[in-house]
């Protein structure tokens, strides 16, 4: 049996950030998190496990946040993903991405996209989440470091001052 | 190696029907595992399903007779969308499995397809098809079947899809009584089951039902404890009183059916253990 | 809503806070790199890339041991993109690699003695070629009978695995009167399973050839740059200056980064093909490539007073180091040592076992030793408290050690010691709410898994004390490397220390902008380029680089205001910094630092180093450890007997730290510190049976997430350590040391039962 060759001359179309980028010459079985962090130009969502065990690689996929490693990238050909680069234009800070920094929510970092994209998708659900509720969002994110108490308190502080600037 | 992406699930079967050794992807949370880890050989094709919507949906069938009817739930449909909302309230224990699979992450990925489609005897939505005596729906090229759950799984990760088969959706009646679901991991989330259970009553038959996860090579059902506790008392009543010697006995006979093993992640002895106390536990709940 | 998770800050902590200028010692300084890593801009080792680069990968051995009879690549070679194939006879200079023996291999050659050792390496085109490449290389293997029990090892019933022996290490230690008894005497077998550092970021490095073939530049995720060069250098045959290693971001390290793993292989690649390599590991493969902390048996016995104060302890410990040396010759020194806890004991016999067998090699991880020995001593002290009817604070109190103490190795522990705070602190911190008796399912051992109702449920409280050694010992001649530059009001600082995560660059600039007056601080690559700043390890980086980053800077203080006082006609001693000002302290001559420094170029290059340490003699005798710092921990479980399960509710702790430079991140240090404990008391441990891990991945080595992350609320003693340069100890370790202990503690007095291992299983809480 002649062995396969690796890169496949099929291209495909993956929508990301808000662009359209062809993925051409690829092994079709790589992930999304593959793809992203390698053909895409975009390594800001993070492997630790690619099992879908530490939430790194969190994405939004069709506003779902999902493991991107547990996607196969040319079966996302209609998708509208986002990843943590798409979060806020050019070098702006989130009001997420700036609390993680006031709080202390931020070690080695490497927990910290996939986290940061996790943190979007739970306060865009459920704005004012009780502490249960934002653990239990948060619970397929691994953190390593800081122990979740710093993450915790930026989650805490972005719900104050939304709620503090719609109170307004 | 191809990556279909059709949309429908007559253009899925006949993909499969072309290609029936092709790879079906669902959610991707097992497959796309096994092939990150180099576990699974990468296939020559792979069917992705994202895009087949006929597969996330989910029905209530009525019934004529107006006493409940049966839910067909889309082989599609994320485990996210089963903790919610009227399909969790119509099967509460399904919701209660669901909320323990994985992560949030998982949730919104992964489907009853793929619990069926690997058959791991700790899949967590599989107690609960087979305590509420699901039928799996497989539809080819050629036609369809349908199989009793008890039917369709096997063995450990053995179920008894062909090649050019797909697994569409399941049915399931809807119970009048009291269901839910007990899951036993080490860590609060992101844990696989070393020992789960489902019990659901049956008011209408004077019943219960009573399936055990990840202490067999299937799932197992209780039949004999099942059949014990129908003997004893009157199931149809309301409230049931259980006493705690009958609950004990309950969870000793299911215990009993269980055929657990030792592994890394856990003993034989500690998971014919936690069943025992799982079943009565859940049984106890029933009667409050 | 939040829990009640704030740091119990003292009230001098606070004050100190608002009064300081921002970024200086004392405030809660932002991250230089915070901005990038929120962004995902941040490049880890991980994310590096290069023109032309190839893929590297390895080929590990699927036995723990096993001598190999052949290697055959020919196979591998017939894939198209495959680019080089190395094994150990491809190793230029020498065969073997180690931080204290050089006796593990870059390839195995004869034997395999782990499961997961290396025994090829492969460069290619893309990873799904270099692991076709892989599985097409044949390796016959006589497969051997494992040594795995580290009693044979030490008694010599097996042949030696090893040309080195079976037996690492053994270290006794005699102190005062062997013969002495109490009238109490408890003891106790105490068991701790393999965890692991687990960091996220997994192993990954960047190889660059240089031209000539003759050296290169090594982008590596590590915790000691210098360390690396060297025995890259040595393995590679080439001088050190022709390996220039430049740190890549690193995603956690723990002790696990300490020896090396990918670094000659990617470098060896680099060198045969020409072109960049990058290598880095999957999760499973990580599990193989690195240490893990060593698994011990400890028993121990101890006499005392009829009012429960310690007359002697005994103790024998065994740490199995696995199949190569590493770092167990120091870990079993700081086990040994550390026998006797936070407390007086004037005799002691301990005898400690570091062994060799075919279980993975263990070493570095974030205790290092202490660890295994606090779990031993704290069950004693409960032990001793039920004996002498005292309360587990009574009796820790009454034994609790005061600065100038000896340990049982001679040694005055002339560190502040205030172990009697670090306990009645714990001992104040106001405990969780009780139960109620509608509970959020989340809030119930088993969690969503609705294992347990209300009624299934009891609650146990434990406490643990720990005195934990800091930096390097034994001699050690540790010191750190530091350079200051101050041009046109900008300074600049230039160190080898690695930034794990823990904030040392954070801290650097924080030094710079309290000496020097400063507000914007540059910080130059971490790299080779600068002599070495030791290992990111053992809560050193703060005190010993600290100390070298502030040492500099002092120097270039110096240098300015020399420079401002000749230029103004005064003497120098009368000129100091206030602020961001040069200031004359008698006159009115105040200049921004800014304009004082235009025009000059002050450049200074330090090297601190701490005081001498002593060898233990053959009774474990000698002032082996350089300082200490301590800890106490309350732990609060609630657990469902029936089922074993435990849900870890609150931990307090009261930290001696010395001094909070920057208290937003000690709590970090604290809250992730104590989350590494928790996972070691309820839930981590790599599983070997038969030198096979059963384990290599998260799906199996669970660590603690959100919803098993307890309330934690703190108390940070400060009383400055005079023998520290910036009056602060290190804080890195203590958190994740007695933690471990108070959590076994307090589900002892949940359920009645007798735990004396960790992590405790559900089976050892409920079955027989």
């Amino acid at each position: 049996m002649t062995q396969e060759p690796i890169g496949s001359p099929e291209i495909y179309r993956l929508q990301v950030n808000g662009e359209s980028h062809d993925v051409q010459d690829a092994w079709l079985g790589e992930s999304l998190l593959y793809v992203l962090r390698e053909r895409l130009g975009l390594p800001g969502s993070k492997g630790a496990c690619e099992q879908g065990e530490c939430g790194s690689c969190t994405v939004l996929l069709d506003g779902a946040a999902v493991c991107a490693c547990l996607v196969m990238a040319a079966s996302a050909t209609d998708a509208d993903i986002v990843t943590v680069e798409g979060l806020a234009p050019d070098a702006a800070l989130t009001d997420v991405q700036a609390a993680f920094l006031d709080e202390g929510a931020v070690q080695c970092g490497f927990c910290t996209p996939g986290l940061i994209v996790a943190v979007h998708h739970l306060l865009e659900h459920n704005p004012e989440p009780s502490a249960l509720e934002t653990r239990e969002a948060l619970s397929g994110n691994i953190c390593r470091c800081t122990g979740y108490g710093r993450i915790f308190a930026a989650v805490d502080a972005v719900v104050a001052s939304r709620a503090d600037q719609a109170a307004r | 190696m191809s990556v279909l992406t059709p949309s429908t699930i007559d253009e899925v079967l006949a993909h499969l029907a072309e290609r029936p050794e092709a790879l079906l992807l669902s959610g991707g949370t097992d497959v796309m595992v096994e092939i990150n880890m180099a576990h699974r050989k990468a296939p020559a094709e792979v069917v992705a399903l994202r895009r087949v919507e006929q597969l996330r949906l989910w029905r209530h069938n009525p019934s004529s007779e107006g006493t409940g009817g049966t839910v067909t739930i889309g082989s599609g449909l994320p485990y996210a969308e089963m903790e919610h909302g009227p399909l969790a309230e119509l099967f509460p224990a399904l919701a209660e499995a669901a909320r323990t699979v994985g992560s949030p992450q998982i949730r919104a990925a992964g489907t009853l397809g793929g619990n069926l489609g690997t058959c791991s005897p700790a899949g967590d939505g599989l107690p609960v098809l087979f305590a509420l005596d699901a039928i799996v729906h497989l539809r080819s090229i050629g036609g369809q079947r349908d199989v009793p759950v008890a039917d369709f799984m096997v063995g450990v990760k053995q179920n008894v899809l062909e090649p050019g088969e797909l697994v569409t959706g399941v049915t399931m009646p809807i119970r009048h009584g009291w269901q839910g679901y007990s899951k036993v991991g080490v860590r609060n989330a992101m844990v696989i089951a070393t020992a789960s259970a489902c019990l659901a009553m049956d008011r209408d038959r004077g019943a219960v039902t009573l399936a055990l996860g990840a202490v067999g090579t299937t799932i197992i059902r209780c039949r004999d404890a099942e059949g014990w506790l129908a003997g004893e008392l009157d199931l149809s009543a309301e409230p049931l009183d259980i006493s705690d010697a009958v609950a004990q006995e309950f969870g000793r006979r299911a215990a009993a059916d269980a055929r657990p093993i030792d592994d890394h992640r856990s003993t034989a002895a500690y998971r014919g253990h936690a069943v025992g106390v799982l079943s009565s536990r859940l049984l106890r709940r029933a009667a409050a | 809503m939040t829990e009640a998770s704030a740091p119990a800050a003292t009230a001098t902590a606070t004050e100190t806070v608002t009064a300081l200028r921002p970024g200086v010692l004392g405030t809660n300084a932002a991250r230089p790199d915070g901005v990038p890593k929120v962004q995902g801009r941040f490049a880890f080792a991980n994310d590096l890339w290069a023109e032309n680069m190839l893929w590297g990968a390895t080929l590990r051995s699927p036995h723990p041991y096993a001598r190999i009879r052949s290697v055959d690549v020919t196979g591998a070679w017939k894939i198209a993109g495959v680019e080089a194939i190395v094994t150990a006879e491809d190793v230029p200079g020498q065969p073997t690699y180690g931080l204290i023996r050089q006796d593990q291999h870059v390839f195995a050659s004869a034997y395999v003695r782990y499961r997961g050792e290396p025994v090829a390496a492969v460069a290619a085109d893309h990873p799904e070629t270099c692991r076709r490449a892989l599985e097409a290389i044949v390796v016959d293997y006589e497969v051997l009978t494992p040594l795995t029990d580290p009693e044979e090892a030490i008694a010599g019933t097996r042949d030696r695995i090893h040309p080195d022996g079976n037996l690492i290490r053994h270290q006794r230690i005699l102190c005062g009167d062997p013969e002495a008894t109490g009238p109490i005497v408890v003891e106790g077998n105490y068991e701790m399973g393999m965890q692991d550092q687990a960091f996220l970021g997994p192993e990954a490095a960047l190889a660059v050839p240089d031209d000539d073939g003759a050296g290169l530049e090594l982008y590596i995720a590590t915790q000691w740059l210098h360390e690396d060069r060297k025995q890259v250098a040595a393995c590679l045959g080439l001088p050190e200056e022709r390996v220039r290693l430049v740190l890549g971001g690193v995603g956690g390290a723990f002790g696990a980064r300490e020896d090396i793993s990918l670094q000659v292989h990617c470098s060896l690649l680099a060198l045969r093909t020409g072109r960049p390599i990058k290598m880095q590991y999957g999760r499973e493969e990580s599990f193989y490539g690195h240490v893990h902390r060593h698994p011990a048996k400890i028993w121990m016995r101890h006499h005392a007073s009829a009012d429960g104060v310690i007359v002697k302890i005994e103790a024998r410990m065994v740490f199995d180091g696995g199949a190569y040396t590493s770092t167990s010759p120091a870990v079993l020194i700081n086990g040994v040592t550390h026998a006797q806890g936070p407390y007086r004991c004037p005799n002691a016999i301990v005898d400690g076992y570091a062994t060799r067998t075919n279980n993975p090699p263990c070493g570095a991880m974030r205790g290092f030793g202490v660890v295994q020995a606090c779990f031993a001593h704290e069950g004693q002290m409960d032990k001793l408290a039920a004996a002498a009817g005292l309360s587990p604070v009574e009796v820790r109190l009454r034994n609790a050690m005061r600065t100038g103490d000896p340990l049982i190795t001679g040694q005055p522990v002339d560190s502040v010691a205030p172990v009697e705070r670090c306990i009645r602190e714990t001992d104040a911190l106001p405990m969780p709410p009780d139960l109620p008796a509608d509970a959020d399912v989340l809030a119930l051992p088993g969690g969503s898994g609705r294992t347990a109702d209300r009624g299934h449920v009891v609650r146990g409280v434990g406490y643990g004390v720990a005195i934990k050694n800091l930096m390097y010992s034994e001699g050690f001649d540790d010191y750190s490397t530091a350079r200051c530059q101050l041009n046109d009001g900008v300074a600049t600082l230039k160190f080898a220390a690695a930034e794990v995560g823990q904030g040392f660059v954070m801290l650097a600039q924080q030094i710079a902008r309290s000496i020097l007056g400063v507000d914007e601080v540059m910080l130059d690559t971490i790299d080779t380029q600068i002599g070495s700043s030791g290992s990111t390890s053992a809560s050193r980086q703060t005190w010993i680089s600290g100390g070298a980053v502030d040492a500099a800077c002092r120097k270039v203080r110096e240098l300015l205001l020399e420079a401002v006082a000749e230029r103004h006609g005064m003497p120098a001693l009368q000129l100091a910094i206030e602020g961001t000002d040069v200031v004359d302290t008698i006159g009115s001559l105040r200049i921004p630092v800014a304009d004082a420094s235009a025009g000059l170029r002050l450049d200074e290059t330090v090297e601190y180093r701490h005081r001498a340490t002593e060898d233990l003699d053959e009774n474990g005798q000698g002032n082996c450890h350089v300082a200490f710092a301590f800890v106490a921990h309350r732990a609060v479980v609630d657990v469902d007997p029936e089922l074993g399960l435990v849900k870890v509710v609150q931990i307090a702790t009261a930290q001696d730290v010395g001094r909070a430079l920057n208290p937003l991140s000690v709590a970090g240090q604290i809250e992730g510190g104590i989350a590494q404990g928790l996972g070691l008391a309820v839930m981590e441990e790599i599983i070997v049976t038969d030198g096979m891990v059963r384990n290599a991945s998260f799906t199996d080595y669970l660590l603690p997430t959100t919803l098993d992350a307890p309330t934690v609320v703190f108390s940070l003693i400060e009383e400055p350590d005079p023998q520290a340069p910036l009056g602060a100890k290190g804080v890195g370790e203590p958190p994740c040391i007695s933690v471990t202990p108070a959590i076994a503690a307090a589900i002892r007095d949940a359920t009645g039962r007798d735990i004396g291992r960790v992590p405790v299983r559900p089976q050892d809480i409920c079955l027989s």
